[in-house]
């Protein structure tokens, strides 16, 4: 089984990396772009049957930090 | 003063760190991220600036779980000093042994260069041989080094007055210019700028000394 787990700053963080990609994309001419928001995508692959909530563990010990972060967790 | 210097893969500035300490007067050993145990008797534990791990995941994440880490943090939660500096703080910040997160610069810039810090308190083995407000010359070299911490956490540190540095100039972002910070026992210090970068006229700039002079003082009349 797969797990994507979706990192990303938690809303009120200030991205800075974002507003640089927002920036550059306005430089480019592309008008209309409100925001930027950029995260990362951690894909693992797992022993089927895995629990959820071992999943969860993994995200809140190590994938991410829950001062700065959150994440979205998408099992197939 | 007995203190230990934890090297990683990646770590740079453990020899400048252990260098520092010895010149202040302590008896320093270095410590391998694979060593499960601190030598005993240890009165002060270093982290270290550099790339730990490469950076890889978040600054100072992997190196956070390491088994010396877990050492780290008995030695710390036992009442030991413990001091991180740069990635250091990163690594002290990925543990919980002090509050908030360290995020990219807020210029996006690597940023190397000496800047001014004020002295925020005095209260703390690390702060003690500076005068309250004044200002002293460090080396900063990071690129995540812009200081978050939530509301709860920043009115903590300003309330409980754990912040132990801030720029005088912000140059990363960082939440109320803070460059520094303790934990709530005063005994782990967490900060960005390098004070075994400043440890000689020489070297620009001798206000680091300060520091490590008090820092062995301190914990030797402990």
């Amino acid at each position: 089984m797969k797990a994507i787990v979706t990192v990303m700053l938690k809303n009120g963080v200030l991205d800075p990396q974002g507003e640089a990609v927002k920036s550059a994309l306005g430089g480019l001419g592309f008008s209309g772009v409100n925001s930027v928001r950029q995260g990362k995508v951690i894909e693992l692959d797992l022993a089927e049957g895995t629990d959820p909530a071992v999943i969860d563990e993994m995200c809140n010990r190590l994938l991410v930090n829950a001062v700065i972060e959150s994440y979205q967790l998408d099992i197939t | 003063m007995r203190a230990a210097v934890v090297v990683f893969p990646g770590s740079n500035c453990d020899r400048d760190m252990v260098e520092a300490l010895r010149q202040s007067g302590a008896d320093v050993a270095k410590v391998w991220h694979k060593d499960a145990e601190l030598p005993t008797g240890l009165d002060l534990v270093a982290i270290p600036g550099g790339f730990s791990f490469g950076d890889y995941l978040r600054c100072g994440a992997i190196a956070a779980q390491s088994p010396i880490c877990r050492a780290v943090v008995d030695h710390a939660t036992r009442g030991g000093y413990v001091l991180g500096v740069c990635n250091g703080f990163q690594v002290l910040s990925e543990t919980g042994l002090v509050p908030g997160a360290l995020m990219r610069n807020s210029g996006l810039k690597f940023l190397c260069k000496t800047v001014g810090l004020t002295v925020e308190t005095q209260d703390s083995a690390f702060t003690a041989g500076y005068s309250l407000g004044s200002e002293i010359q460090v080396p900063i070299a990071h690129h995540d080094g812009n200081y978050y911490a939530t509301e709860d956490e920043l009115r903590a540190l300003e309330g409980e007055d754990r912040v132990a540095f801030r720029y005088s100039d912000n140059p990363n972002g960082s939440m109320s210019s803070i460059a520094g910070v303790l934990s709530a026992n005063r005994r782990v210090l967490g900060m960005m700028p390098h004070p075994e970068r400043a440890m000689d006229a020489q070297m620009g700039s001798a206000d680091g000394q300060a520091l490590f002079r008090a820092l062995v003082e301190q914990t030797t009349l402990a």
